[in-house]
């Protein structure tokens, strides 16, 4: 079995303690909410879109184990400047690295998630923000 | 009085290493682990008797018959019921609840009748009785919690000035699945009668862990599941009183449960086959009666003092740790066979995580309890729940556990 170090790494560690983005943006106008109804956690993300349509403004509400905290603090820093066809790309290749463990080289950050594998019933923790932040996506803005 | 230590060995699941480590299975509130008798008595139902129920005149028709209604007869034995056509089998406490909900509650509730509950419910016991107010327009109202921890357990002046005549039933846990509370159901019963209301008991977390007698308790019905009392899954009983029951239109229809079926209509077999359409659940109710038997040989009265005391023990352990909210009766104070927990800095899934690598088996979420958890301000708790074949040295391991994790995410 995996040691619970690979799993809870220092950055993962860090973003729980310290989460980033936290609270809604004043300019945000697309919302959605995930729900994990096993486990109770929830995470509703703020997003708001330039006039490029790249997200300039992202934010999230919501409790969690240190899991789906920080991955959902991670993913704003992340996805922070992308269109909404490259906030997917990456969280496609996010769902390779905590289903398969490996990561490409050129991602950093986000393998420390790469330990999730070996715990599958944790995954749904892992991807719980990413999901509530396509689906935001997907939303009309509000006026 | 006490339980052998050497009873573990009748647990053939017990007997693993999880993660390198000696498995300690402190989830029993959720799920119980089976003996040898329960699974050789499936075994063997397989083996040698299976046939279908009722209406068979072949041999193994007759055993099979024969069998499933001793295991009705042992049910209410168990329990101390009158007859034992106040024993209907289920899937468990779930569709016993959703049983009486649909079938009485559709036939007798109207609008300005109450339906009293508490805010200790399992959704099993909470989400029927919404859905039948609603259906009926009888409105649904709650016993509170009292206490920041609900420690002093249901707030019973509260009930005093709630059981009005509107009442027609009072719905409650035997034992909290959250809290750990044990409640007075006799007491309950007793108030709920003295307004003329019907009571329901949810035994699921009582029915393998307390001594029950239905009779003594004076309630109308009484639901619980064979999966969490070392029975097999799959299998559970509705207790009703027998006028209760004959009066109640049939929950399911289809074969089994007709006296006789005409192009036009039909009419119903009285209870408890009334309630039984199609083909039961005959291997798992043979089970359920071989755990009711293990249950007893090990004698009620002790599984009880057994249970209770590792609850004391990890409640009065984990209460001195500090950064951990025990929910539920202080140390000390009296409360069932399991003890549920909450951590300052950390979520109950990670912690459950932790406990995993350490070989311990843990539950950690709502509960199924989702309303009393926002009332408490909790998103989750994590539980520990304890059966016959726990013992002191896996409490011990429990909070060693449980101060590691605490090291953790306190650096």
């Amino acid at each position: 079995m995996s040691d619970l170090s690979d799993l809870y790494q220092s950055v993962i560690l860090d973003h729980n303690k310290r989460p980033r983005n936290r609270g809604k943006p004043p300019t945000a106008n697309r919302v959605a909410t995930g729900d994990n109804p096993s486990c109770g956690d929830n995470c509703t993300v703020y997003l708001h879109l330039d006039p490029d349509g790249r997200i300039d403004a992202i934010g999230f509400e919501g409790s969690g184990c240190a899991i789906s905290q920080a991955s959902t603090s991670l993913m704003t820093t992340q996805v922070k400047g992308k269109t909404p066809a490259e906030a997917e790309a990456l969280f496609n290749e996010f769902k390779t690295i905590v289903t398969t463990g490996q990561a490409p080289e050129e991602i950093s950050d986000l393998a420390a998630f790469a330990g999730v594998h070996a715990f599958p019933a944790r995954i749904k923790c892992a991807t719980l923000g990413w999901h509530a932040t396509l689906e935001a996506l997907k939303q009309p803005p509000s006026a | 009085m006490s339980l052998s230590p050497d009873l573990r060995l009748d647990f053939p699941a017990l007997d693993q290493l999880v993660g390198g480590k000696p498995l300690v299975y402190l989830d029993n509130g959720a799920t119980t682990h089976k003996p040898r008798s329960v699974i050789d008595a499936l075994a063997r139902y397989y083996e040698r008797d299976n046939s279908n129920v009722h209406r068979g005149l072949h041999a193994l028709s007759m055993r099979a018959t024969d069998g499933f209604e001793a295991a009705r007869a042992r049910t209410a034995r168990f329990i101390n019921a009158a007859h034992s056509a106040e024993i209907v089998f289920t899937r468990g406490t779930t569709e016993s609840v959703n049983l009486v909900a649909q079938s009485w509650g559709n036939a007798n509730l109207r609008p300005g009748d109450v339906i009293l509950t508490t805010e200790m419910e399992h959704h099993s016991n909470l989400v029927p009785w919404q859905e039948l107010a609603r259906r009926t327009g009888a409105t649904l109202r709650y016993v509170p919690v009292v206490g920041a921890d609900a420690e002093h357990g249901l707030d019973l002046e509260a009930l005093d000035r709630l059981l009005t005549p509107q009442v027609k039933l009072f719905a409650f846990t035997h034992l909290s699945n959250t809290l750990g509370v044990l409640n007075d159901a006799a007491a309950l019963c007793a108030k709920a009668r003295a307004v003329g209301a019907l009571t329901l008991i949810d035994a699921a977390q009582s029915i393998g862990h307390e001594p029950m007698d239905v009779q003594a308790l004076g309630c109308d019905f009484l639901a619980f599941s064979g999966h969490k009392m070392a029975g097999p899954t799959g299998i559970g009983v509705l207790y009703g009183k027998r006028a209760l029951l004959d009066a109640m239109p049939p929950y399911q229809t289809g074969g089994g449960m007709v006296v006789s079926v005409t192009y036009e209509g039909a009419t119903w077999k009285p209870s408890p086959e009334r309630f039984e359409a199609g083909t039961p659940n005959i291997a798992d109710a043979i089970g359920l009666s071989a755990a009711f038997d293990y249950l007893d040989a090990l004698g009620r009265p002790a599984i009880s003092a057994h249970d209770h005391a590792l609850a004391q023990h990890a409640c009065a352990a984990l209460s001195e740790l500090p950064g951990i909210r025990v929910l539920g009766p202080k140390p000390g104070q009296p409360r069932g066979g399991l003890v549920s927990f909450a951590f300052a800095e950390a979520h109950a899934h990670d912690v459950v995580t932790f406990a995993d690598q350490d070989g311990i088996a843990l539950r950690g979420g709502h509960h199924c309890n989702q309303p009393l958890m926002r009332k408490l301000g909790l998103p989750s708790t994590t539980r520990a729940s304890f059966y016959v074949y726990n013992n002191e040295a896996e409490i011990e391991l429990l909070v060693k556990s449980m101060r590691r994790i605490l090291k953790f995410f306190a650096g």
